[in-house]
């Protein structure tokens, strides 16, 4: 390349004029995908390689690299080139997606090189999010492997439409024309319901270079383009989809001006055009779009700008503005494909974050539809996802999102999720439609209020959430500060978890799919009672925090009461006063708390009771006294009560 | 038919698209200024993706007390012209202990002035995001890394277990303690900034223009004298010569190229026939295999 834009430079009127002829070159992005030892990384390095991008500084070290870890013998291991982490030098694999940057005469590339190994499918699916075509490698001594499916279908979700299948190492079949074809044609069919607009086979070899810059004199048969031809050549068009610009940041330096800023993610907008706030349907008019150095007379896709509005109306970061006349979606239920990324399966009924470009809400995965096989595309019934899987699922979000179908609108038709706990991005969602019912459900407006009920309990309601292993003596506590309370004059409610499973819940087993499922219904019944004016006692084992987060956030500030039981393990076995310890130690009883399957004790519980030593009656004297001091504290608040 | 965007158009907004970003999802965002022109770009596009106000966060500059004496009087034209808030942090436990280049080495010098530093700097403040100016096309670490690169709290980066990174949504959730590097010239290469510097006339360092200057050649390079605390070995001659910088870091730790390169056409055309990489001039990367990595998960930039 060196030499290449040394001549380019030489023959340009100047310097300007070559940056400007560079300047006008279009973009490709687009990954290289497929199974391990596919030669991904060796392609790149190829390519790389024979655009002449690489510094002579750099050729030095791969040639140090290449002796130390070389698996070419005495020839250069291009795959040095981009395995950029000391751990895949070693072990001689990709783990993460790697970027690079090439350019020809004729246009620019930004390649993601990704790993091919299944567990790290998620550094795939990062490389292919940007992507607009995908190189998927094939050995031709190996043909179409479980991971190329993968890959593809993956490729697909995420809104790939080019496709370069790469018939690579074909010298080690001796350029055989009819190996090619039969793996060119298996794929084809294979492919064929993903929706793909272009499928170009090549075949190749990376190491040797044939038909990767230069046509092979190895496959006289071969007559169609050589890769870097038609990476040149090959047509990206994006559909034309009407404005969207989802507002990112309230830009408010001083009481005069007030600017949405934020990336047109489709479409155009001109200064006087009309927009729709999408979230409260309200209009107004496009009166600025502010650039530092003036202001513009229209911005497009792509674009980050600043937008003022000829109307003081309201607008917050996660809000959309939209064209009038074509409107996104509004909606709190929908149905999305996802491929999940996260070692914890997804589970339906857990509480995830949802994010999309710049909005957020609480997520629960409502019904798992369908898992996808990604050998034959079959939709197989499933009850969670595990890690590197695809499957279809209904979503449910606490406050509407503004949303396209991702079809139309790879911008906002796409989101993430999030561990509440870990924080991880644990899974990645396309949305395909708004589920209907998510219009009809209206909340069902009630004249006598929640405040109006607790008024006439005398009492302000609340959630006491007693959690902790199986005979640590939730249950006792519980029963024993009901009957004080009770005999205070106060409403009580005691659920507990055995008397909730013989009735509301008998339909749910142990599995951690319906220990979540478990603990949803019993918070949703909490809260009604807690709307009722009730102080509610619920004591379930509850052993996973994302639950019990769940719970937290269904009531109001201050109202849930997470009391942590710590009972170690060994006492609650000793005590086992149901017998249940027993038969579990002896296996009869599967998915056991504390041993079989995971207690998380609370991080930060309102009441942490540590009950080795002490009788059940000490314990409700701290409870009875922590909510007197709670009331007392509530009275001084409200400034009234003295 | 709709105009479409350039080459750097994108760049430039993707690159706002991310500082404004961060400034709307974490508490206390800082902004690294190293002073060179990756710095100088890094700064215009933070004053633009603001404007009319100005960027809502600080700018730091970790001092090594060795960089080129240029480079301090250009870093603090900048603050006074352009009215940013700037933090200057020296690691005072490195001062009183006398560590620099020439007796600890370069490995030693940089893991406590630099690295170290810039640890001591983050945790007094608090900074929960901060902004650098590195590029995919660098280093192959580098090029590994996220956009929104997640550090624990022991600012560690575990290039193992990155978080996936999916089209335009970030992921910005930290616990306390923990934060994000955040790159927003990830996607750029040498050329598009030295292209966008050109584009926007942006200011620079005058070390990136050739002029006459005080060097040492020292193990094969040539070091600028820029002032008596470079100690002349044996045989050592100061001598002026026609010289400029493709990087600039600590100047006894960055070699100068001959070059007549006085303006940026210049250095352009200069860049584009070169035959090493940029960093081949940085003397920190090559004291050990993989050792950008390694400084990267010890919390380096």
């Amino acid at each position: 390349m060196q030499h290449v834009r040394a001549e380019e430079v030489v023959t340009a009127a100047s310097v300007q004029d070559y940056l400007a002829g560079q300047e006008r070159k279009s973009l490709l992005r687009f990954l290289t995908c497929g199974s391990v030892d596919d030669g991904k990384s060796t392609l790149i390095g190829r390519l790389l390689s024979d655009t002449k991008q690489i510094f002579e500084d750099q050729l030095t070290a791969l040639h140090n690299d290449s002796r130390k870890y070389g698996t070419t013998g005495d020839d250069m291991d291009f795959a040095l080139l981009v395995d950029g982490l000391e751990a895949e030098r070693e072990q001689g694999i990709t783990i993460d997606v790697a970027y690079r940057f090439f350019a020809t005469p004729k246009r620019k590339f930004i390649v993601a090189d990704t790993p091919g190994h299944e567990q790290y499918t998620r550094n795939m699916a990062t490389g292919a999010s940007t992507a607009d075509l995908a190189i998927v490698l094939i050995d031709a001594r190996q043909g179409i492997l479980r991971q190329t499916r993968r890959h593809s279908i993956i490729a697909s979700l995420l809104g790939i439409r080019h496709i370069v299948l790469a018939v690579n190492k074909i010298d080690l079949v001796d350029f055989d024309q009819e190996i090619f074809d039969k793996i060119a044609g298996e794929y084809v069919e294979f492919a064929k319901n993903l929706g793909f607009d272009t499928i170009v086979p090549i075949p190749l070899s990376a190491r040797y270079g044939d038909n990767v810059t230069s046509s092979s004199a190895n496959m006289g048969w071969y007559e169609g383009p050589t890769l870097v031809e038609h990476l040149e050549t090959v047509e990206i068009d994006q559909a034309q989809a009407p404005f969207r610009f989802p507002v990112q940041f309230v830009n408010r330096p001083n009481l005069d001006f007030r600017g949405f800023a934020g990336t047109v993610a489709s479409g155009s907008i001109a200064a006087g055009d009309e927009i729709v706030v999408a979230k409260s349907g309200k209009s107004a008019r496009i009166r600025r779009i502010v650039a530092q150095g003036g202001d513009l007379p229209r911005a497009v896709e792509g674009q980050a700008v600043t937008i003022v509005l000829d109307d003081e109306i309201e607008v917050s970061r996660g809000n959309v503005l939209v064209a009038p006349a074509e409107r996104p979606h509004v909606a709190d239920q929908f149905a999305a494909n996802i491929v999940w990324f996260d070692e914890q399966a997804l589970l339906p009924g857990r509480s995830y974050l949802l994010r999309t470009e710049t909005d957020q809400a609480s997520a629960t995965v409502t019904d798992l539809s369908y898992r996808v096989n990604v050998n034959d595309f079959a939709h197989e019934a499933a009850k969670s996802l595990a890690m590197n899987e695809v499957g279809v699922v209904n979503i449910s979000v606490q406050s509407p999102l503004v949303f396209d179908a991702f079809s139309n609108n790879r911008a906002t038709g796409a989101f993430i999720l999030i561990d509440r706990i870990t924080n991880a991005t644990v899974g990645a969602g396309m949305i395909l439609h708004p589920l209907r019912r998510a219009d009809n459900i209206h909340w069902q407006s009630l004249d006598v209020g929640k405040q109006a009920r607790a008024a006439a309990k005398h009492q302000k309601p609340a959630v006491l959430w007693f959690t902790g292993l199986s005979g640590s003596g939730k249950s006792t506590i519980a029963n024993l500060l009901e009957k004080k309370l009770h005999v205070a004059g106060k409403h009580t409610y005691i659920l507990d978890g055995d008397n909730i499973r013989h009735g509301l819940n008998r339909d749910l087993g142990f599995s951690e799919a319906d220990r979540v499922e478990n603990i949803r219904r019993v918070a949703e019944v909490a809260r009604l009672m807690a709307d009722a004016g009730l102080i509610v006692l619920v004591s379930f084992i509850s052993p996973f925090r994302a639950e019990r987060q769940v719970a937290r956030e269904l009531m109001e500030e201050g109202e849930f009461i997470e009391v942590f039981v710590d009972t170690p393990f060994d006492e609650c076995a000793r005590r086992d006063p149901k017998g249940l310890y027993a038969r579990a130690i002896k296996g009869e009883i599967k998915n056991f708390t504390g041993l079989d399957s995971p207690y998380e004790p609370p991080e930060k519980p309102e009441l942490h009771l540590q009950t080795l030593g002490k009788s059940p009656e000490e314990m409700v004297d701290v409870l009875e006294g922590w909510l007197g001091e709670r009331d007392s504290a509530d009275q001084l608040y409200d400034g009234d009560g003295i | 038919m709709l105009a479409k965007l350039s080459h750097l158009d994108r760049l430039e907004a993707e690159a706002i698209h991310i500082f404004r970003e961060v400034a709307a999802t974490f508490s206390k965002p800082v902004m690294l200024y190293s002073i060179g022109k990756d710095s100088s770009v890094l700064l215009h596009l933070a004053m633009k993706a603001f404007y009319p106000a100005k960027p809502p966060f600080p700018f730091l500059h970790v001092d090594t007390t060795w960089k080129f004496r240029e480079m301090i009087e250009f870093r603090n034209a900048m603050a006074k012209q352009l009215g940013f808030d700037l933090i200057v942090h020296i690691n005072e436990d490195g001062v009183r202990d006398n560590i620099n280049p020439f007796d600890h080495g370069s490995n030693t010098h940089t893991h406590i002035m630099k690295t170290v530093a810039l640890r001591q700097a983050l945790d007094k403040h608090g900074f929960d995001a901060a902004f650098g100016g590195a590029r995919r096309d660098e280093e192959k670490s580098r090029a590994k890394e996220r956009i929104f690169s997640f550090r624990n709290s022991s600012h560690a980066w575990d290039p193992k277990s990155q978080r996936p990174e999916m089209w335009k949504i970030f992921n910005t959730r930290i616990l306390p303690g923990e934060s994000i590097r955040v790159f927003p010239l990830s996607n750029w290469t040498e050329i598009d900034i030295w292209q966008y510097i050109l584009q926007e006339n942006i200011p620079i360092v005058p070390l990136y223009f050739a002029k006459q200057r005080p060097v040492v050649e020292r193990d094969g390079m040539l070091i600028m004298r820029d002032d008596e605390r470079m100690v002349l070995r044996p045989g050592e001659v100061v001598e002026n010569r026609l010289v400029r910088f493709r990087t600039l870091g600590c100047y006894p730790l960055t070699a100068a190229i001959e070059s007549d390169a006085t303006d940026l056409p210049g250095i352009v055309s200069e860049m584009l026939i070169a035959r090493t990489s940029e960093r081949q001039g940085r003397l920190i990367d090559r004291d050990e295999a993989g050792s950008m990595e390694k400084k990267k998960r010890e919390g380096y930039f």
